[in-house]
């Protein structure tokens, strides 16, 4: 009989990272998210806001009312989740434990540190300051969105909020503001993937091995 | 030596790895197959279609729950009013049938009590009153006109319709067709109209008559209509058969 060779398999550290509920509301939001953004650039190009269209390659739908068809599905898939990570985020006390705090100038040195590529990302269960903004930045564009697209849908039944939005061209342009933010900030956040690839099992499984 | 079959459970270890190996290669296709899938071929897939169709179903609902019927689109001064009105149709502009409005009768069918078919002046002795509200076309694009004409309510009183019904539709001349709900139809801002800026609508915008909504999308608001009929039975219309929302609510 074979005896067990202590040492032979390294003994390895695991740590939990991201909670499930996370887990799942991140990926049924990057989904609602690509659906949201591929059918609302389709329904852009019906009536674009400025000198350009998104490539159709890139737009979901098929035509106009396909898009619509998408955009208004997917939007209840966006907000159910989104609002199921609030609830979550705000009474178990992750929001607060892993956002806060956030003070502009470890923001700054963080992204700084980025750009020169001397970011450390040893301990995946703590947010740097860098990833607190991008994340916060993304729950803000995500609540932005949904009001300026109700107020786009619903001019009249929600007049007070298209009003508040600037009426319903300046709702458009807010929509499409925090759209384009939202797109650039999930951009950063898949290089930073690329760059630091083990964060992505780890969004899979909730587990990280522990920093030696 | 002498050589051992393989064991059962080699056996099962290695079929699991090919299975394994070829779900992962699987998986990996077709991953890239929707990744290379345009939205178009997607949106064609017969699954996805009958759960978006469903869901705009939900949505008709979701809007008929959220529809005020008290709530007022809001109006504009006539400095707002939108110069030159853009013309928007299914064809282009020098494709609109221009009804002779001598021989025009609106004829009514459904539930309604006295459908006798109406002429243009026996329809411009109802009581008429003006709007400035902002039209939303479903593209994304919204102007500012003003029309006048009766309350849509008024008419559907005379006529006896039954107010109790679901769906009221409307046949136009340029084989167009559209249907809206009953709450809709009674809104106060809902108008049977005949002019377009203080003259008689143009063919572009409607001749004779166009129903104007400003709680819906343009494309909810028929022009040139010929024929109206109150129904329980779901009536649909020319772009809500193609795909585009039914209710399609401001």
């Amino acid at each position: 009989m074979n005896t067990v060779r202590a040492g032979a398999v390294p003994v390895v550290e695991w740590v939990r990272v991201h909670p499930l509920a996370v887990r799942i509301t991140h990926w049924i939001n990057a989904i609602a998210i690509f659906m949201m953004v591929a059918s609302g650039w389709k329904i852009y190009n019906a009536a674009p806001l400025f000198e350009f269209t998104f490539p159709k390659d890139l737009t979901l739908g098929g035509w106009l009312g396909g898009a619509l068809q998408w955009h208004f599905a997917a939007m209840w898939l966006l907000a159910a989740n989104g609002l199921a990570y609030l609830v979550y985020g705000i009474a178990s006390g992750h929001l607060w434990r892993r956002f806060l705090p956030v003070s502009p100038a470890a923001v700054l040195r963080d992204v700084l540190d980025a750009l020169r590529g001397k970011l450390a990302h040893d301990d995946l269960s703590v947010y740097n300051a860098a990833q607190r903004a991008a994340y916060l930045t993304l729950m803000l564009c995500g609540i932005v969105l949904v009001f300026s697209g109700l107020a786009i849908w619903k001019p009249v039944q929600l007049q007070e909020l298209t009003a508040l939005l600037g009426g319903y061209e300046g709702a458009r342009v807010v929509h499409f503001l925090a759209m384009s933010l939202l797109v650039f900030v999930v951009l950063v956040h898949l290089l930073m993937v690329a760059l630091v690839p083990r964060t992505l099992p780890t969004m899979v499984t909730g587990r990280a091995r522990r920093p030696s | 030596m002498k050589r051992r079959p393989p064991s059962l459970a080699d056996q099962s270890a290695s079929r699991i790895q090919k299975i394994e190996r070829r779900l992962f290669l699987r998986r990996g296709l077709s991953l890239g197959a929707l990744a290379l899938l345009s939205g178009c071929e997607l949106t064609d897939d017969e699954g996805v279609q009958k759960v978006l169709w469903a869901m705009s179903r939900w949505n008709d609902r979701a809007q008929a729950w959220l529809f005020n019927p008290d709530k007022l689109a809001p109006e504009y001064p006539e400095s707002a009013i939108t110069q030159p009105f853009p013309f928007n149709a299914y064809y282009a502009e020098d494709e609109v049938r221009v009804v002779d409005g001598t021989g025009y009768k609106l004829e009514l069918a459904g539930l309604i009590r006295d459908r006798k078919p109406w002429t243009l002046p026996e329809l411009y002795t109802l009581p008429q009153s003006s709007q400035i509200t902002r039209h939303i076309c479903v593209e994304g694009w919204s102007a500012i006109g003003k029309w006048s004409g009766v309350r849509f309510r008024t008419f559907l009183e005379r006529i006896g319709a039954d107010l109790s019904a679901k769906y009221v539709g409307f046949k136009c001349a340029d084989d167009y067709y559209s249907s809206i709900d009953m709450a809709t139809a009674l809104h106060p801002q809902t108008l049977l109209s005949f002019r377009f800026a203080d003259e008689v609508l143009p063919p572009k915008y409607g001749f004779p008559m166009k129903l104007r909504i400003p709680t819906k999308l343009g494309f909810k608001n028929p022009k040139q209509i010929t024929a109206m009929f109150v129904t329980n039975t779901y009536p649909g219309g020319y772009w809500e058969d193609q795909g585009y929302n039914w209710f399609s609510g401001s």
